[in-house]
């Protein structure tokens, strides 16, 4: 009966994931969209390069390295999480890691949109010099991800993973106190969407880890 | 789960008892009862429209367009995109209606439903701006941290690419008066060179005083004129609404939720859902968010807050409570078992099976690899874990209230709450569930008998195509409970999600509706953004099914705009949508096999003096003839009498309608003692039989 995610999806998102992101794009937004390979270790991540703000622009410097930053936390997640069929995880734990998958596949084509909307470096996922962003886990630590199986990935994917958002809302809570940070509407409702979100998924994968500590009444 | 098994599962399953916290446990099981199962069709109507901002293809059933305004000069930016000047939710009052902007609001005059007339066009920025109204006074969701009490623009916003705005929103507007008066009806006046010129101009900004401090964080001036809570305003005038007062709160007001004391007429509550980060102290001495909520009552989070209005002096407003709904829904370790526990009932180890039977696992089963500081690294991740600050549900992102029947629905982030709000400045949790099928819980609707209650999943969060091909039709729509009131339970029933395929340029998924007032049947009205809008009948919990419904092409068919309808509502006759881009419509619902003229009729018969959708009316049908003739249809559809012997009624009460007096009223009542014997004789729809029976006495009855 628990029948597994089916093998195909990291394949199937990353399919729609370039077509979100590159429909009527041009060559240089479509290369620069998020390919990464889902089940490979190889993620990317951006250079920090910005473009000069306008002096009447409607977002910071902060705002830019925010989502500039976000895309390549996101890549990480994506390889993460795509590993679930293929690493026996839990069929409930994998129904949530195709759900952050598609999630943020999708966070990923609209930051990249709203940086080509203003003119900004799009993240290339796909950049061979990561630079770490808060919570992100350290190649090692990503290789054994990849390396386990079974209840053994559950655990580092659920650890790593609480890790990874609790990373996510550290860049929140930065964004927010930097002056001027995350006023504009969409970044405003975008990182407060990820706050939430993600504060939502830690309780469910705090609680796959240890239910006995955070408690379910039908036990 | 596979498709095919999907499809097989029973169609009921229900969960027993609240999923508090664990609500990923006994996945299989929630994932066992989806009704609907698989993916979207591919071969509807609605998919494939062309895309176009005011020439996109349409497609339409049971519904029809019949009034379209785009929005007031001042929100109305080219091209269309982004959420700066996104249109938000509705409230309505007599016959205005009132709808949000993330950058103030609109009042149209639908005296004439099909030609909404601008009235007012309040230029404020108020992220995002859901509006509540009740008398003279207006409510208004703010949240962002550049929505000022002078209602000045932040610095550069409609710069910087949003073109066609003009200079005058790139300044700051440098008084901080009060009442900067509404646009007028028809004229846009306040836009471009009015900003301009009543600001301080774009060089100006570097002076001090006003904001400043944004491009390239070069200055930093002490922020004491933010508006992060409820903007109150006075619409007694309708033409030029006044900004009254501003009840700052910690969080913010995402949405509002607006319940009249039941025995002080001069007063109102306003529950406030914040979902911003918590203000710093240094802003608002009363906010903190130190500390677990256990050993410090003031964070500021895991609480609702109730704010208190004097309708006579709504200066007074203030937040006079904080419940604490939250609590216990986390960190039962140490804090015992949640209240509303039930045991499990019929989940018990399937339920555990899921991770409680494996522990945590020790660092020794990382890999045969590891090494010893991978293990001390890992260790020191567990220790955090454990050490993580509860991070259960902390706010609710929308609340539903049902004054008539004292009960509110709480969509709180992770799970789905049942409120207690007999008391109404004193909410109590009665339930909450969880369901692993749903990422983000936004919205409530009840059914008008209470019995049951709808939540939405704003999976992606409303910018995000969640309506593809690969999206599951149990994600990202509605899922249906039955509500045990003797129990405090609720139970889990079928999902809705509005079922054609979109692209991945729309913006997709459930967001606001409202119920259509057809006597016999629970209806729904929704928006889905870019999927369009649809109404649907939930009156069997297990058995959701679209009546109508209508859909544009995208907006952008090369690129996601953000757009589509934030809500669908009824009211007094016609639906109304608040389209994020594109401006209001307004529709007409249509006829057909699975919605009839009568039923139609019969919604219209219901008038509301008022309507604020996330306050629910309680709906009464005043005794009429489509109120009749809507049960004699649906026993008809659902064959709940035999059809020679509705065919009999259907002319008996043909011949009644032609008489009048008490000729009328002998005939009527003839009816319904001819439907008392049908109940005898065991009809297959016996509660519909019984409720025409009662609507027929109550039309004999008001016959004089």
């Amino acid at each position: 009966m628990r029948a597994r995610i089916s093998g195909a999806f990291p394949a199937v998102i990353a399919a729609a994931l370039v077509a979100t992101a590159c429909k009527g794009g041009t060559s240089d937004q479509t290369k620069s969209s998020a390919t990464a390979s889902p089940a490979g270790g190889a993620m990317g991540m951006g250079s920090m390069a910005t473009n000069p703000i306008p002096a009447d622009a409607d977002y910071t410097l902060a705002d830019v390295q925010f989502m500039q930053g976000m895309i390549t936390h996101h890549a990480q997640a994506l390889v993460m999480t795509a590993e679930a069929p293929t690493h026996g995880a839990n069929p409930s734990l994998g129904t949530l890691c195709k759900r952050m998958y598609m999630a943020q596949s999708n966070e990923i084509a609209l930051m990249q949109n709203w940086l080509k909307d203003r003119s900004q470096p799009v993240t290339d996922p796909n950049d061979p010099h990561p630079m770490m962003m808060p919570g992100m886990l350290t190649p090692q630590q990503i290789a054994q991800l990849g390396a386990s199986k079974g209840a053994t990935w559950d655990s580092l994917f659920l650890i790593g993973m609480i890790q990874h958002h609790e990373g996510a809302l550290k860049m929140v809570a930065d964004l927010f106190a930097s002056p001027g940070g995350g006023q504009g509407a969409d970044i405003f409702a975008f990182a407060t969407g990820i706050d939430a979100g993600q504060r939502v998924e830690i309780s469910i994968m705090q609680h796959m880890l240890n239910p006995a500590a955070t408690g379910s009444p039908n036990q | 789960m596979k498709i095919s098994e999907r499809l097989n599962a029973p169609r009921r399953r229900p969960i027993a008892g609240p999923l508090v916290a664990g609500v990923l446990l006994g996945a299989a099981s929630l994932h066992a009862q989806a009704s609907l199962g698989g993916y979207g069709s591919t071969t509807d109507p609605r998919v494939g429209l062309k895309g176009g901002f005011l020439d996109a293809a349409t497609a339409a059933k049971g519904m029809e367009l019949v009034g379209h305004v785009p929005k007031a000069d001042t929100f109305n930016i080219a091209p269309p995109g982004g959420l700066t000047f996104a249109n938000s939710d509705l409230a309505f009052q007599g016959n205005f209606v009132f709808q949000g902007n993330f950058s103030g609001f609109m009042i149209w005059d639908v005296s004439d439903p099909t030609k909404p007339k601008l009235r007012a066009a309040f230029d404020c920025p108020t992220s995002q701006g859901d509006p509540s109204v009740y008398g003279n006074l207006l409510f208004i969701s703010s949240e962002s941290t550049g929505d000022r009490r002078d209602c000045s623009t932040p610095a550069g916003r409609g710069g910087g690419g949003r073109g066609g705005r003009g200079g005058g929103r790139g300044a700051a507007a440098a008084d901080s008066a009060a009442g900067r008066g509404a646009a007028g009806a028809d004229t846009g006046a306040r836009a471009g060179a009015a900003r301009g010129a009543g600001g301080r101009g774009a060089g100006g900004r570097g002076g001090g005083g006003g904001r400043g401090g944004r491009a390239g964080g070069a200055e930093v001036l002490p922020d004491t004129g933010k508006s992060i809570g409820i903007r109150i305003f006075d619409i007694s005038d309708i033409d030029h609404p006044k900004h009254v007062f501003d009840v700052q709160t910690c969080r913010g007001s995402h949405t509002n939720t607006l319940v009249p004391d039941p025995l002080d007429k001069g007063v109102v509550y306003i529950y406030v859902q914040g979902t911003n980060p918590i203000r710093p102290s240094s802003e608002m001495a009363s906010c903190t968010d130190l500390g677990p909520v256990d050993t410090n009552p003031k964070n500021a989070r895991f609480r609702l807050e109730v704010i208190r209005v004097p309708l006579a002096h709504p200066e007074k407003s203030a937040v006079v409570a904080m419940p604490r709904v939250f609590d216990k829904l986390e960190g039962v370790a140490s804090h015992g078992q949640p209240e509303g526990a039930r045991g499990g009932g019929g989940r018990g180890g399937g339920g555990r099976g899921g991770f409680g039977g494996r522990g945590i696992p020790g660092i020794d089963t990382l890999t045969p690899t590891s090494t010893a500081k991978d293990s001390a690294r890992y260790q020191r991740s567990m220790d955090s874990v454990r050490d993580l600050p509860r991070t259960g549900p902390q706010q609710c992102h929308d609340l539903t209230a049902y004054p008539a029947i004292g009960l509110a629905g709480g969509a709180c982030a992770g799970l789905g709450l049942l409120l207690d709000i007999k008391d109404p400045a004193h909410p109590r949790r009665i339930t909450a569930v969880g369901d692993s099928n749903f990422s983000f819980w936004h919205s409530a609707t009840f059914s008008n008998d209470g019995k049951k209650i709808l939540f939405t999943d704003e999976l992606g969060g409303g910018t995000a195509p969640e309506c593809l091909t690969i999206d599951p039709m149990d994600w990202g729509g509605d899922a249906i409970f039955t509500i045990d009131r003797l129990e405090g339970t609720l139970t889990q029933h079928a999902y809705f999600k509005m079922p054609a395929v979109q692209t991945a340029q729309e913006n997709c998924v459930a967001h606001n509706g409202g119920l259509v007032p057809v006597p016999g049947r629970d209806i729904m009205a929704q928006a889905w953004y870019q999927g369009g809008v649809d109404v649907y009948d939930w009156t069997d919990p297990n058995h959701p099914f679209e009546i109508a419904y209508f859909d544009r092409g995208p907006i952008d068919s090369t690129r996601l705009v953000t757009g589509g309808s934030w809500c669908l509502y009824w009211y007094n006759g016609r639906l109304y949508s608040s389209e994020i881009a594109r401006g209001l419509d307004v529709f007409e619902l249509k006829p057909g096999p699975l919605l009839s003229q009568n039923e139609i009729d019969a919604a219209k018969l219901v008038h509301l003096d008022r309507y604020n959708p996330q306050s629910q009316p309680k709906i009464v049908w005043p005794a009429a003839f489509p109120v009749v003739r809507s049960y004699l249809d649906q026993l008809v559809r659902d064959k709940g009498l035999p059809s020679l012997r509705t065919d009999e009624l259907e002319r008996d009460i043909n011949a009644a309608e032609k008489l009048s007096g008490a000729a009328q009223r002998a005939a009527l009542t003839k009816v319904a003692t001819g439907l008392d014997a049908d109940l005898l004789k065991g009809p297959k729809d016996v509660p519909r039989v019984k409720a025409m029976a009662a609507a027929v006495r109550a039309l004999a009855g008001s016959i004089r």
